[in-house]
């Protein structure tokens, strides 16, 4: 049963890096916009090349 | 939904969305209702940047031109202004009040394409801001905003970006803490779950590790997460108060020290997972109560009206200076359209000012040469020379809105500030109570188990969660209907109101729509070339009576002169004409109204062009229903509307006309005095002193992005038929913690019966507390839903 103490010392190591990487995340800003970044992925490159083309021949 | 459609169908312009007049500009086979959206499109087509309107239709705004950006190139200014400098690069965060839509956050995010010299561009939607970095060597702060003004995001730079006051830090401490908290109660709980089902002899070594480790984790949970309710707790006791957060501490404080006690000693689990459970809860009630609106700014005073600089004459030379350093005897140069920024006295030129944010009267008041002009005037003729005689700081506007009487004096005491005060006291009684007992019993054990246990139980954690999470429901309710209520402290404000306050202009009646009407006749010749004249001037009058004309040609003008806001003059075709203000007429007339756009052509009295309010639809309705409430109407303007409100409002409301922003002020105060809790609903700065003044301000907006004085609430213009259901609702949701306060006495009297006789495990509590705040939580939820609905507000 011996093998609890250490089973014990790796759940809250784990738990303890999962909560240093919030804080890293939070305090980095990555949850300061939860909002725009959200429409900014749906922007495809696609739709540039092709309407560019078009004011292209257009002007 | 319909409004969309209907545009859709309609011939409109490419850029904006606006009806095109009948002359349209048309460049690359698309239609645009003025030259300015079509520079917009042709600098967005020359930049390869026309995706922007794939996005969306008409994502653009309407382009006005009027800058003086002379103040961008004062080394001073910009360094107040700049986020970040270094070498050749910095960064500057803007507010555009323009964004609006995902096609501006793709244009702004694609500055770069516009001018090599910036780097990149961020834009946060929600508070619409972008963060802009450039290379200032390359291009200066002056032309960043130029280009940004080009395309028709005008930034606004207000003394307020100066003067940065960030609110923002509080917050990420919280979540920080919540973070922290709930990691503890995670760990806490599966180090509990042994002891909840009991620990054969072989396994008593692991009790106390799990003992020890809980302690651990005790001690962040009370002293890094809970600090906050000990401060708090000891600063209102200082002031001899106490509020929710004394015994919030002083149950935290008991949990910690019986936990403490407990595993030194060997005698028991200890509640470690109350402790750590209590506190998670409580910050994430705290959480919901701080999330309060970020898209709009809430707190705003006079000097988000005021440019951050004025030009200044030194030595006859035109310098830009920042407001707060002018002192008195400074000159000033205010220009057609600029705000004077204090009080200061007229030196030089003609003055027309327009006062309306300061008495809401819009006619712009015609200054002599000598006469004390006070600071919230707006310029509407030529430049002007003043001299400074107060410093902005102690300016007439300025006064009014740090006006002492203001209610942030006064504590205001909620709800759960006067319970709790009761709640102490009973918990203290019992507590108190049952150790005697104990004493009496010479059980000093089960004594101070007892104390400690009432203490526990009778936690007004239901409390601290029942209002955010109520409020805060209410809130977002009403966030989808158009009214934003600055944070859930405000809705018990709202519910209490018995007396509500109307000003005109603005708020009864529609800023957006105006009719326009003509008193006279002109013939077809005579409107094309009224017509011709008007088109030159960007004027919101002239478009609207150009419109209004709706002719198809135009003929070429000369000796175009315009004193903007006041008039237009010009000669078309060898026929002089001249639009505009009654006191600016070449010739004298005998007019019956004074108001209006008048027309002479060739010194002939053509009559004048009407611009009649239009009051907002459905107003009768509202009042009617409002019928409960005491109500009242205090105008800035003439009494020229008394027979349309007379029919609106019935016979016992006070309707009163010309008054100004102190007597708007001085009203409110006295219905407070007289025991009244007053809302307000008005629009402008005008109001901004009874506004704030009031239990409940309201800014009635059209326009979101306007800048609104500083207020409780901001309500859009077509939602306030909905004022009574929101009324309504407010009262509902203190119905609903009301109720939900009485579940939790009722878990709590189970709780205390354990308790008072010494009998309450760790156990116990730590079934009771979970399922009391469950409950109350889905309560809450469920109940704000069911009378959203019944108020028909979902």
């Amino acid at each position: 049963m011996n093998i609890l103490y250490f089973l014990v010392g790796c759940s809250v190591l784990m738990a303890l890096i999962f909560l240093a990487a919030f804080f890293w995340a939070y305090k980095t800003g990555q949850n300061d916009d939860v909002h725009t970044p959200g429409i900014r992925m749906l922007f495809d490159d696609e739709v540039i090349a092709e309407k560019s083309e078009e004011d292209h021949f257009s002007s | 939904m319909e409004d969309q459609n209907k545009t859709a169908t309609k011939v409109v312009c490419y850029h904006c969305g606006e009806d095109l007049p009948k002359v349209k500009y048309q460049t690359a086979g698309k239609d645009f209702c003025c030259a300015g959206c079509m520079a917009v499109f042709k600098i967005l087509s020359e930049n390869n940047l026309c995706n922007y309107y794939v996005y969306n239709n008409n994502p653009g705004r309407q382009f006005k031109n009027e800058h003086h950006l002379a103040y961008l190139d004062e080394p001073k200014i910009i360094d107040q202004l700049l986020d970040y400098k270094h070498e050749s690069s910095g960064i500057i965060t803007f507010y555009i009040p323009a964004i609006h839509c995902s096609s501006c956050i793709w244009l702004l995010e694609h500055l770069y394409k516009i001018n090599p010299a910036i780097f990149s561009s961020r834009i946060d939607f929600l508070k619409k801001q972008v963060t802009i970095s450039f290379n200032h060597d390359e291009i200066s702060l002056r032309q960043l905003v130029e280009t940004l003004n080009q395309i028709g995001y005008e930034p606004l730079i207000s003394l307020q970006d100066v003067i940065k006051e960030h609110s923002i830090s509080v917050d990420k401490a919280l979540v920080l803490k919540i973070a922290v908290a709930g990691f503890l109660m995670g760990n806490v709980m599966l180090f509990s779950f042994p002891e909840y089902f009991g620990l054969s002899g072989f396994e008593k070594q692991f009790q106390s590790l799990f003992g020890w480790l809980n302690l651990a984790f005790s001690i962040p949970a009370a002293f890094y997460c809970g600090r906050d309710y000990f401060t708090s707790a000891i600063t209102s006791l200082k002031h001899r108060h106490i509020n929710l957060d004394t015994p919030l501490a002083l149950i935290i404080a008991v949990l910690f020290l019986r936990t403490a006690f407990e595993v030194v000693f060997g005698t028991g689990p200890g509640f470690a997972d109350t402790l750590t459970g209590l506190v998670f809860l409580l910050l994430m009630g705290k959480w919901l109560k701080q999330r309060t609106y970020h898209h709009i700014s809430f707190d705003r005073d006079y000097r988000s009206y005021f440019p951050i600089a004025v030009t200044t004459l030194q030595n006859g030379k035109e310098k830009p200076v920042a407001i707060n350093e002018i002192k008195i005897g400074d000159r000033l140069w205010i220009r057609n359209g600029e705000l004077v920024p204090a009080d200061a006295i007229l030196m030089k030129g003609e003055a027309w000012m327009d006062m309306s944010f300061v008495t809401g009267e819009s006619e712009p008041v015609h200054k002599v040469l000598g006469e004390i002009i006070y600071a919230g005037g707006r310029q509407t003729s030529e430049a002007i020379e003043l001299e400074v005689i107060k410093p902005v700081s102690q300016s007439y506007l300025t006064g009014l809105w740090n006006n002492d009487n203001y209610k942030n004096n006064t504590d205001k005491q909620n709800f759960n500030d006067t319970v709790a005060k009761y709640f102490s006291l009973g918990v203290f009684l019992i507590a108190f109570a049952a150790t005697a007992y104990w004493l009496l019993q010479n059980d000093s054990h089960k004594a101070w188990s007892a104390f400690t246990a009432v203490i526990i139980v009778a936690c007004p954690c239901v409390l601290a969660l029942s209002t955010p999470f109520t409020l805060s429901a209410i809130l977002s309710v009403f966030d989808k209907k158009g009214f934003y209520v600055k944070n859930t402290d405000a809705v018990e404000e709202l519910a209490k109101c018995d007396t509500l306050i109307f000003d005109k202009t603005g708020t009864l009646t529609s800023n957006e729509n105006a009719e326009i009407g003509f008193n006279g006749s002109l013939t077809s010749e005579e409107k094309i070339i009224v017509a011709s004249l008007l088109r030159n001037s960007i004027h919101p009058l002239s478009r609207h009576i150009l419109k209004a004309l709706n002719v198809d040609r135009f003929y070429s003008l000369s000796d175009y002169k315009e004193v903007v806001g006041k008039g237009l003059t010009a000669s078309i075709n060898n026929h002089s004409i001249y639009a505009g203000h009654l006191s600016m007429l070449p010739i004298a007339v005998k007019s019956a109204s004074e108001s209006g756009v008048h027309i002479v052509i060739d010194h002939v009295y053509k009559g004048s062009f009407d611009i009649k309010q239009q009051w907002r639809s459905g107003l009768a309705q509202l009042i009617l229903k409002l019928s409960e409430f005491k109500l009242q109407v205090l105008s800035g303007d003439t009494d020229k509307d008394r027979y349309m409100l007379d029919t609106i409002f019935t016979k016992n409301t006070t309707i009163r006309f010309r008054q100004s922003p102190l007597q708007k002020l001085d009203a409110v105060l006295q219905l407070q005095q007289q025991g009244n809790k007053v809302m307000m609903l008005g629009d402008g700065l005008n109001d901004a002193g009874a506004l704030k003044q009031s239990n409940f301000g309201i800014a009635l907006t059209d326009n979101i992005n306007n800048f609104t004085p500083g207020c409780d609430a901001i309500l859009k213009g077509n939602a306030l038929n909905f004022l009574p259901d929101f009324i309504q609702l407010s009262k509902d949701g203190l119905k609903i913690i009301k109720t939900s306060f009485a579940i939790a006495i009722a878990y709590n009297c189970i709780g205390i019966y354990f308790a008072v006789q010494g009998t309450l495990y760790p156990l116990v509590a730590a079934v009771l507390m979970p399922i009391s705040t469950v409950t109350i939580i889905s309560f809450t939820t469920l109940a704000t839903r069911w009378f959203a609905r019944k108020n028909k507000l979902i």
